[in-house]
């Protein structure tokens, strides 16, 4: 039904959905995707945006390779390396933080790595602890320093500073913002909140809603660190007023 | 409406409920209790603690009774391990698998109520009086409930955390141990639980009905020499030796085990 392609380690992602359907418990069909084409650039950020339902997470599942009840065909490198942020830390809560981080690492990450690391997000004392033991904000650091200690050739984020509140929302942005600077890889995020996608964004991909495409790509030059407040707000107000359906009541 | 005042005597109270004293206090009403029934009765069917814990030791010493411990504790042990391999694993497979589950499951039933008896007395008829026939039917006994326990445990697995280890590539061995094993870690222990019990109760009528030796045997034997002070000397025995492997073996691995659990966030 659908074919991963395997194409060589410089090459870039794509990504060709035809369609992508969700076959419910009572047998309704609910088409999440239809035409959707993609290319990620590569080592760059790619920030996806659409409002709540338009079967982002499928997407990225779907990059993921976790489903291939699609259409389609996703075009990677055979042995690309996966870092995944999901929207929960999903950590393992038997396991230590750094047994955690360490579990998935690239081969040859080591314990020096591994702790400049999680000095670097501000998790250096949480090593030996257990996830029970963290706030929410906590959990989360660790799974960027889960997801970058893999040493991803592609770094997956769904959605990752949801629930946090502003501040601390904040502060883990500018985090991933510092350690992807640290080892730029090819980044696909997705998020609907316009101001985080405005800050994050090499290339802002506006999505429809239910079944999802690509309405339209706005690509920022700015770097990310040089973009202020400011910046971000007339930057929103461009595109509020050309995209009104995907930027107002978010 | 009511109206809770503190009350002062519950503080003073309280080192009585802390530590081992409430169980030792325990066992020393247990033992009072059945000193002052044995010398009510004044019988030979009924010996006081006294001359059981004399049978224990004069048995211990110059008897076979070390050694009849031995045999029985080595069936269980056997019994344990081979209902513990082949019960997970049909139930994990039974847990992710609704179409094999739906195949195994009246066979699971069926052997879920077949009487122990049954199944001890075919293993004998069909596979001789011998010690694979006596081990094999123990498991038997056991493995329908490791099976019902496990399969819950499959069926409880968190698929978020199944979608996390495939995402980050993790090899199927890396997977099983470090993120299936865990989960299934209170029903491996509630498997274990209930099933250490059984297991030495059927162990001893296996032993009755067609071994020449272990604790079951020495019932049997005594039971028809009326002998009731070697009867509780060696059920007391094997009940010591039960109660050793509860508090020195399992109970510090479910510590070990869930030690990431007791921690307050």
């Amino acid at each position: 039904m659908n074919d991963i392609q395997h194409a060589g380690v410089t090459s870039q992602f794509k990504i060709r959905i035809e369609e992508k359907t969700h076959i419910g418990a009572d047998g309704t069909r609910l088409t999440a995707i239809r035409d959707l084409s993609l290319d990620l650039a590569p080592e760059s950020m790619t920030v996806l945006m659409g409002p709540s339902g338009c079967g982002k997470t499928t997407l990225l599942r779907i990059v993921a390779q976790l489903d291939d009840q699609f259409s389609g065909a996703i075009e990677m490198p055979a042995d690309a390396r996966l870092g995944f942020m999901f929207q929960e830390p999903r950590l393992l809560p038997w396991r230590t933080v750094r047994q955690n981080i360490e579990l998935v690492a690239a081969p040859g990450f080591s314990a020096t790595d591994l702790e400049r690391l999680a000095e670097r997000v501000g998790i250096a004392d949480m090593l030996p602890r257990y996830p029970q033991e963290l706030s929410l904000g906590l959990a989360r650091r660790v799974a960027l320093a889960r997801a970058f200690a893999t040493e991803p050739d592609l770094l997956l984020l769904d959605e990752p500073f949801v629930s946090l509140d502003e501040k601390s929302a904040d502060r883990l942005r500018r985090l991933l913002l510092d350690v992807w600077s640290a080892r730029p890889t090819t980044a696909l995020l997705v998020t609907h909140n316009a101001r985080e996608a405005i800050l994050l964004a090499d290339q802002l991909v506006l999505l429809a809603p239910r079944p999802t495409h690509v309405v339209a790509i706005e690509t920022i030059d700015v770097p990310q660190r040089e973009r202020d407040p400011k910046m971000i707000e007339d930057l929103h107000t461009d595109l509020l007023k050309r995209f009104p359906a995907n930027f107002s009541g978010l | 409406m009511s109206v809770t005042f503190a009350r002062p005597q519950a503080r003073q109270g309280a080192w009585l409920m802390r530590g081992p004293w409430v169980s030792i206090l325990s066992v020393a009403g247990f033992l009072l209790i059945w000193f002052v029934a044995a010398e009510i009765a004044q019988s030979r069917l009924l010996p006081g603690p006294a001359a059981v814990l004399s049978y224990i030791y004069e048995e211990t010493v110059h008897g076979d009774l070390l050694f009849e411990l031995g045999i029985t504790l080595w069936r269980v042990i056997a019994s344990f391990v081979v209902a513990m391999v082949i019960g997970s694993a049909i139930g994990l497979v039974m847990g992710q698998m609704p179409a094999v589950n739906r195949v195994l499951d009246p066979w699971l039933i069926v052997f879920l109520n077949l009487p122990a008896l049954v199944i001890i007395i075919l293993a004998y008829v069909w596979f001789g009086l011998n010690e694979a026939a006596a081990i094999g039917a123990v498991a038997l006994n056991k493995i329908p409930n490791v099976v019902v326990t496990l399969r819950e445990g499959a069926r409880a697995l968190d698929p978020s955390l199944d979608e996390m280890a495939r995402a980050y590539r993790m090899t199927p061995w890396c997977k099983f141990r470090n993120v299936t094993l865990p989960q299934l870690q209170p029903y491996f222990a509630a498997a274990s639980r209930s099933g250490i019990s059984l297991i030495w109760k059927i162990v001893l009528v296996v032993e009755l009905l067609g071994r020449p030796n272990g604790v079951g045997f020495e019932l049997h034997l005594n039971f028809q020499l009326f002998n009731v002070t070697a009867i509780l000397g060696y059920t007391l025995a094997f009940v010591a030796v039960m109660l050793a492997i509860e508090y020195l073996l399992v109970q510090p691995l479910e510590r070990y085990s869930t030690r990431w659990r007791n921690k307050p966030v």
